[in-house]
Formats: structure tokens, C-alpha cells, sequence
């Protein structure tokens, strides 16, 4: 080994190409090109296939979207992977289901005014539900960054990343003890009923359930309608706090320098703790947003969206909002496209295979920073 | 002139670890006055403008402010008091714009129409940053940044001004126009404690000095006097900056 880098005498061409990062760069263009070339068949082959599978990865991307964003947040504020993120959304998918399944309080606006229109009752309760289920997450990780975190914010960071495994740990299994949640897979009670409609040549048609619908048609439900927009109102609810509100100027400038921050008389931890809280209140609604498109709750549901989600935000540069959103959409499409057109069981790693190119040729991200030195 | 002391500072023992950073400093700052405290690197200037405003925490000795003990108090609460300090290195937030800076700046304040009003103030001191308001606090040259700092500190609307090193990395002809605008703000009202290793500058516009050698004060007095006192010349001013 030569420590500056120049290619020693002794190596084979194939040894230095190797040092220098050819091959790898070469063999990453080839996989990329080969993928490009697939999708493309794949579109030309059949557009309204295709068309459904980007559809279907828009629904998964933004869930994706909403729980990245808490990554994301939460490492730009404290430099910490809070891996018990992904359980968080676990127990906001659980919350949906406890409030809908035992409380029915997606249909309280009936039991308190009678003969209210149906879409009116589920609507309001609906948005309840979502609401209490971020509540309760919200207050779930500002807890957890008090008992858990804040007393290591001088530690070094690997005694946090650490902690953040064995927050995640207690949480899936504590949620797995029968008087918690449940260890059990449990069937998620939607809201509301499905309601698909077919988009073909002869216009837009509501499909009733039960009914195949006809060739040549996009099948748009109205759970990816409402995860969709849920999510970008979420978004643009978060660009409004952290852009527009004195709340979200000291959170921006806590995570530039918060010696400086301190200065201005800023209550650093208050800001720590209402950063967790926001990034888990995403988590809360993206955890029943999931569990509507995939009705199943299960106390180590938060695992591989979390996982995945975590990857999203490294993809799009780990510290950046906007990064995190086009990260998570991204990954939406790859798992998606990758589940059609080379193999269901391939989705994960494929998922996984993102997060080793990137750290291999960007580690930054795609909005990422270079760490900036500070004086 | 005013005689009511502001600032009381009494045998301060701070510690980095091991390292023993001050070493039972004592000084005051009376009211209206500016004060400079001049030394070497690494003298415990700044350790004490730190230590005053609460990051660090002294293992011995007390800070009153106006009466109160303010030695343990947080930090936020210290700001809060009217003791605002403008770090070494200017610290501005380079991904907030020049606005934004400022209203951190005014982060303790609560009434619209004060953070207004400091703000036309604070711009009309400093007319190059109402020009930049919408920028990024990063894209500013080193003197801009240096003006940011005193505004955004200045939007606390602070009794007691603390500075550091505002004079660093700046041009002499921006250090004569910082320390013109450093004597204004004295004159409109605000008590000021500036620490300082251009110490010809500092002493030239404050009333009273202290000199820190390795966490010791080793000499204080009248400003004026030091400047022409031959054995402080040769120690301190020597570098003629």
C-alpha cells in the first residue's frame, strides 16, 4: 500500500484499476445502463403497465417521503441515525388500528351529530385518527429523546447510534407483549372502503369491487389518491414550519452551530425536542397512511419501511429536506419497477443495493453537503 | 462619569478538563463604560466572554449582572437579562438569510413591533445589510459578515455588549469603520466589553482595560494611559497592528 496514492510499480493494471475506482465505476455505468434499457423495453412493451407500476411507486414513495423526513431532520439537528424512527411509524400504525378498530373514532362526528352526510363523518374522523395517532408518536420521541438521548448529546456518537438500536429493540418488543399491542399479525380496519377507478381510452369509470377491470386501463384508487395528497400537504405543512415560523428559523439555525444558537438565547434542547417530535408526527401519519394501502399491523412492521426510508434519505443527501423527499420518491420507484419487471423478492435488495452505490459514489447524497468544518 | 457598576466579576476559575483556563480573574464594568480585556492567544479572553455567557460552566468564582447572580444561570436567561455577546469568528449562520440572522437575533424578544423597530435601527447603522437581506448569511465578504454579527447581537437590544474579536481577518480600513460603529452603539446607550488581540484599536476607543496573560489579569487601568505607557507598548502594542 502506498499511502498518497500512486500506483505502485509492483501492481497489476488490473490491481491499479481497481485502487483508482475504474472498474467499480465502469461495472455501476453498465448496471445502470442495463436498467435503463429494461425500463425502457418495459415502457415501449406495454406504456399502461408501466404507467401503473410509476403510480403504484408515487403511493410508496411518498409514504417513504414522510417517514425519511424524520431521519433527515433528526440527523441534521443532532448527527444521530435515530434508528427507533422506523418503529415509531410501527406505533402509529397501531394507534390507527386501536382507534379505528376498538374506539370507532373515525366515525365520532355521527355518534355526536346524527345525520351527518357519510363523506363528511368519515372525513373528519378519518383526519381525527391521523391526528391522534401523530400526537401520541409526537409525544412517543420527545419522550424517547429525553430519557434516551439528551443525556448522551456529549457522548461520543457511537454511544447514541447504539442507544437508538436498543430504543428500537424495546419498542418492537415491548409493543409485542399481549397487553401492549400484540405479537400477532392483526388485519388493519381501513377508515373507509376502497373505492378503484379504471383510467382507459374511453375515459375515467368507477369500478366497482369485485369487478375486473378492463383492458388497457390504469387503476387509480382512492387510497393512493389520499396518500398522495396527504402526504404533500404534510410537506408543505413541514416547508412552512421550517422555512416560515420562528420555531423553524431556530431549528435551521440549531443544526447550523448551536454554540451560536445558545448565543441568541435560543432553548437548544427545546428545539432538539420539537424536531424529534415533528419528524415522528410524520412517522404517526405515514404509519396509518402505510397500514390503509397495506392493511396488515404488525409490531416489526416499522423494520424495512424504516430501513428503506433511512436509505431514501441517504440517497438524497442525509441532513436535507427536499433531499429526503426526492430520495424517498426515488426509492418508491426503484422498488416498484424492480418488483414488476426483474423480480418480487428482488424489491429489497435492490433497496439496499441503492445505499452501497451511493455511499460508494456519492456518499454525500444527491443534495448532500460535505461536512462543513467548524471553527 | 457613571459610577454604578453593571458587571461584577469575582475570582473566576474555569477549567477545560485538566487544563486550568482562568485563573481567579476579577474585573468590573461600570455602566455606559467600555471596557477591553487585551492579551495573546490563548490568555482566557474569550474563555471569559464564554464563561459570562453561560456555555461554560466556572468550577469557582461568581458573574453579577445588575445585582443578580448570574454565574450558573442558562444561557438563554443570560440573553434574556441583556448580556449579548458576538462571538470570535463572526458565527453566522451561513444557511439562513441576512433577515433570518437577525430575527435569531431577536429570538428573546416576543413584541412585534420592538423587532421592528430594532431592525430599521439595526439598518439604518448598517445600511449594507438592508441591501442584503434577502441573501445568505454565507455569501457575505468577511466585513459584511462582521457587521451581521454586532446587528444580530444588537437585535436583543442589549444592556451589555459583549465582543469578540471583531476586528479579526478584516482589512485595516473595515477594523477603522467596526470600531467607529463599536463607539456609536456606546455612545447611544450600551455598555460594552470587548476582548481583543488588536489591542492599539481597542484600547484607542475604550475607557477602562484589563490585560490577561495565560488566565491572569496582570494589569488594568485607565485606557488612554496604557496606550501611551512605554512598558505596555513593548508588550502588547509592539506587533503594531
Amino acid at each position: 500500500m502506498t499511502p498518497n496514492g500512486t500506483p505502485n510499480s509492483k501492481d497489476t493494471l488490473f490491481i491499479q484499476s481497481l485502487r483508482k475506482g475504474w472498474l467499480g465505476k465502469v461495472f455501476l455505468i453498465l448496471i445502470g445502463l442495463a436498467a435503463l434499457w429494461k425500463l425502457g423495453v418495459s415502457l415501449a412493451d406495454n406504456p399502461v403497465l408501466f404507467l401503473q407500476q410509476v403510480i403504484n411507486g408515487l403511493q410508496l414513495g411518498f409514504v417513504y417521503a414522510l417517514i425519511a423526513l424524520g431521519y433527515t431532520m433528526v440527523y441534521g439537528i443532532v448527527r444521530l441515525i435515530n434508528f427507533a424512527h422506523g418503529d415509531v411509524f410501527m406505533v402509529g400504525a397501531f394507534v390507527g388500528f386501536y382507534t379505528i378498530a376498538r374506539f370507532q373514532f373515525h366515525t365520532w362526528p355521527e355518534r355526536l351529530f346524527p345525520g351527518l352526510p357519510q363523506w363528511l363523518v368519515l372525513g373528519v374522523g378519518t383526519v381525527t385518527v391521523v391526528l391522534i395517532s401523530m400526537a401520541i408518536c409526537a409525544l412517543l420521541a420527545f419522550t424517547i429523546e429525553r430519557v434516551a438521548y439528551k443525556p448522551l448529546r456529549n457522548a461520543p456518537r457511537i454511544s447514541a447510534l447504539i442507544t437508538a438500536i436498543g430504543v428500537s429493540f424495546f419498542l418492537e418488543y415491548f409493543g409485542a407483549l399481549q397487553f401492549v399491542f400484540t405479537p400477532n399479525f392483526v388485519t388493519f380496519e381501513r377508515p373507509f372502503s376502497v373505492q378503484n377507478w379504471q383510467i382507459n381510452n374511453l375515459g375515467i369509470q368507477a369500478l366497482p369491487s369485485g369487478q375486473s377491470p378492463a383492458d388497457n386501463s390504469i387503476i387509480i384508487s382512492n387510497i393512493a389518491l389520499i396518500i398522495v395528497l396527504a402526504s404533500i400537504l404534510l410537506l408543505l405543512l413541514l416547508q412552512f414550519i421550517v422555512q416560515g415560523t420562528r420555531v423553524g428559523k431556530a431549528m435551521r439555525a440549531v443544526a447550523y452551530d448551536k454554540q451560536t444558537a445558545r448565543l441568541m438565547g435560543i432553548n437548544v434542547d427545546g428545539i432538539i425536542s420539537i424536531t424529534f417530535a415533528i419528524g415522528a408526527a410524520l412517522a404517526g401519519a405515514a404509519g396509518i397512511l402505510y397500514a390503509t394501502a397495506f392493511p396488515q399491523v404488525y409490531f416489526v412492521m416499522g423494520i424495512i419501511p424504516g430501513l428503506k426510508a433511512f436509505v431514501a434519505a441517504v440517497l438524497g443527501g442525509i441532513g436535507s429536506i427536499p433531499g429526503a423527499v426526492v430520495g424517498a420518491l426515488i426509492m418508491g420507484q426503484a422498488e416498484v419497477l424492480s418488483a414488476a419487471y426483474i423480480s418480487t423478492p428482488m424489491r429489497d435488495a435492490v433497496a439496499f443495493s441503492i445505499l452501497v452505490i451511493v455511499l460508494l459514489v456519492r456518499p454525500t447524497g444527491i443534495f448532500g453537503e460535505p461536512e462543513r468544518e467548524k471553527a | 462619569m457613571q459610577t454604578d457598576t453593571m458587571l461584577t466579576v469575582q475570582d473566576l476559575n474555569v477549567y477545560y478538563g485538566a487544563i486550568h483556563a482562568l485563573k481567579g480573574i476579577s474585573f468590573e464594568l461600570k455602566k455606559g463604560e467600555i471596557v477591553a480585556l487585551i492579551g495573546a492567544n490563548g490568555a482566557g479572553k474569550s474563555t471569559t466572554l464564554s464563561t459570562i455567557s453561560g456555555l461554560i460552566r466556572p468550577r469557582q468564582g461568581s458573574i453579577i449582572f445588575e445585582g443578580k447572580d448570574i454565574t450558573m444561570a442558562p444561557s438563554e436567561q443570560i440573553v434574556r437579562l441583556g448580556i449579548v455577546q458576538s462571538p470570535e469568528g463572526r458565527r453566522i449562520f451561513a444557511t439562513l438569510t441576512v433577515m433570518e440572522n437577525l430575527e435569531m437575533g431577536a429570538y428573546t424578544r416576543s413584541n412585534k413591533a420592538e423587532i421592528q423597530d430594532g431592525l430599521a435601527e439595526v439598518f439604518k447603522r448598517f445600511p449594507r445589510l438592508d441591501e442584503r437581506r434577502k441573501q445568505l448569511g454565507g455569501t457575505l465578504s468577511g466585513g459584511e459578515q462582521q457587521m451581521l454579527a454586532i446587528a444580530r447581537a444588537m437585535m436583543a437590544r442589549p444592556a451589555l455588549l459583549l465582543l469578540d474579536e471583531p476586528s479579526m481577518g478584516l482589512s485595516p480600513i473595515l477594523v477603522e469603520q467596526i470600531f467607529d460603529i463599536i463607539h456609536d452603539i456606546n455612545e447611544d446607550g450600551t455598555s460594552i466589553l470587548l476582548v481583543e488581540q488588536n489591542a492599539q484599536m481597542a484600547l484607542s476607543i475604550s475607557d477602562r482595560a484589563y490585560v490577561l496573560e495565560t488566565g491572569r489579569i496582570v494589569m488594568s487601568g485607565d485606557a488612554q494611559e496604557m496606550l501611551h505607557d512605554p512598558s505596555i507598548v513593548e508588550a502588547y502594542l509592539g506587533g503594531g497592528h
